[in-house]
């Protein structure tokens, strides 16, 4: 049963923030008394593990159907290959079927069109769901096997658990493709994250560009504020993207993020900082 | 017999592709009889699988073997289980690998000759 909101903590260009401004929020959330769920979406390389440290207590893996097809039932119709987009399941004639599984994207046209049914569907691992508790927040995260390209699934599979907190925070992971889209979907809000450079600014705008295409509220955080030049608070200002926090170029954020510490513990400051931010959202996302 | 040649155009005069996944089109030349057939690669644009889709279109054009650039893994296992020979490292015009091929001067590869995702340019 879905209780609480959900806020996506995304940015467009790589290393802005998401993570500490994910963690830190989460810490602060939690601190006044709300239940929180972090869930690290970056499975390709997730890292909130390093600052919200995290006692695992359940490790599951992460499983996918991909086909495996019987020669001896097949009939060489070619369905599977005609309806697979992907080239994973190839016919080449006769019963010889190829099958490709990196390629699958699991839809399970091949083996729903296969009239003899043929076509088993055979598991593998993609990776793996980690979950415990970081003190008093509720922690998971993926992590996609070396060599798969199944972050979609993987992600998918990992916000399939049942919220029953109050906040739920995914960390989104960097771009604009195809994992950063599932990572989203299902948010209430989106946070994002940027740094007031050109590079900020270049993929700031691609990243407004796909919330509103996904039709999801947003409004933006500048970390290093200070730093670079104006240009991204005057995009805001003519797109009608509302600012929610700043945080300043500190050279004590630095040196507490380089540590692997996190923010709200070391700095009382940013503390009440996110404290007040938390509130400004959560009354803003729940009108 | 019938062979493919990757093709940045339509006719013997043009280049030989050096993609096969995301080539342009396919020539398909019966040795014999020299009749031609060009046949446009609709995997050029596809997402991914690309050498895999490519592959298959040459398996349905009845070719029994392939002279290319370069050939990725996935279309490389694809083109072997159909029993299709694959000739890599071809360049030129489309006319000289042919008849390249057809004066013996061309090796067969034994594998692809290149990783997955070569040819889109990332």
């Amino acid at each position: 049963m879905r209780k609480g909101f959900r806020i996506a903590i995304a940015s467009g260009k790589g290393g802005t923030g998401k993570t500490t401004i994910a963690t830190n929020l989460a810490k602060a959330a939690a601190e006044k008394g709300t239940t929180v769920k972090y869930v690290d979406c970056d499975v390709e390389e997730p890292n909130g593990h390093i600052f919200l440290k995290p006692k695992i207590e359940s490790r599951k893996d992460v499983m996918v159907s991909v086909p495996e097809v019987d020669k001896d039932k097949c009939s060489g119709c070619g369905k599977c290959g005609e309806v697979c987009q992907y080239g994973a399941i190839v016919h080449l004639g006769d019963k010889n079927v190829l099958t490709f599984d990196n390629l699958c994207h699991s839809c399970g046209g091949c083996w729903l069109l296969c009239p003899e049914q043929a076509i088993k569907q055979k598991q593998i691992k993609i990776g793996q769901v980690e979950s415990g508790k970081a003190g008093n927040v509720n922690f998971i995260h993926g992590i996609l096997s070396v060599g798969s390209v199944r972050s979609v699934s993987l992600i998918r599979q990992l916000k399939q658990a049942v919220d029953s907190e109050d906040l739920v925070i995914f960390d989104v992971p960097p771009g604009t493709s195809c994992p950063v889209v599932e990572s989203l979907k299902g948010a209430d809000f989106v946070l994002l994250v940027t740094e007031p450079t050109p590079f900020g600014l270049h993929d700031l705008r691609c990243a407004v560009e796909l919330v509103r295409k996904m039709g999801l509220e947003l409004g933006v955080i500048i970390n290093r504020d200070g730093c670079g030049d104006d240009k991204v608070q005057k995009y805001c200002e003519s797109e009608g993207v509302e600012i929610l926090m700043r945080v300043k170029d500190d050279r004590r954020i630095a040196e507490v993020y380089s540590a692997g510490g996190m923010i709200v513990e070391v700095l009382s400051e940013y503390k009440e900082a996110f404290a007040h931010f938390y509130e400004s959202v959560s009354k803003r996302v729940k009108g | 017999m019938k062979i493919a040649v990757t093709s940045t155009g339509n006719s013997l005069d043009s280049q030989v592709d050096a993609r096969f996944g995301r080539a342009a089109n396919f020539i398909v030349v019966d040795t014999e009889t020299m009749d031609l057939e060009c046949i446009s690669n609709d995997a050029v644009s596809a997402a991914g699988g690309a050498g895999i889709s490519a592959a298959k279109t040459v398996v349905d054009s009845g070719a029994k073997a392939v002279l290319t650039g370069n050939c990725g893994p996935n279309a490389a296992r694809t083109l072997a289980a159909a029993g299709v020979k694959l000739y890599a490292n071809v360049g030129g015009s489309v006319e000289d690998a042919i008849e390249a091929f057809k004066s013996g001067q061309l090796a067969e590869s034994t594998g692809p000759t290149v990783e997955s995702h070569f040819g889109t340019g990332v």
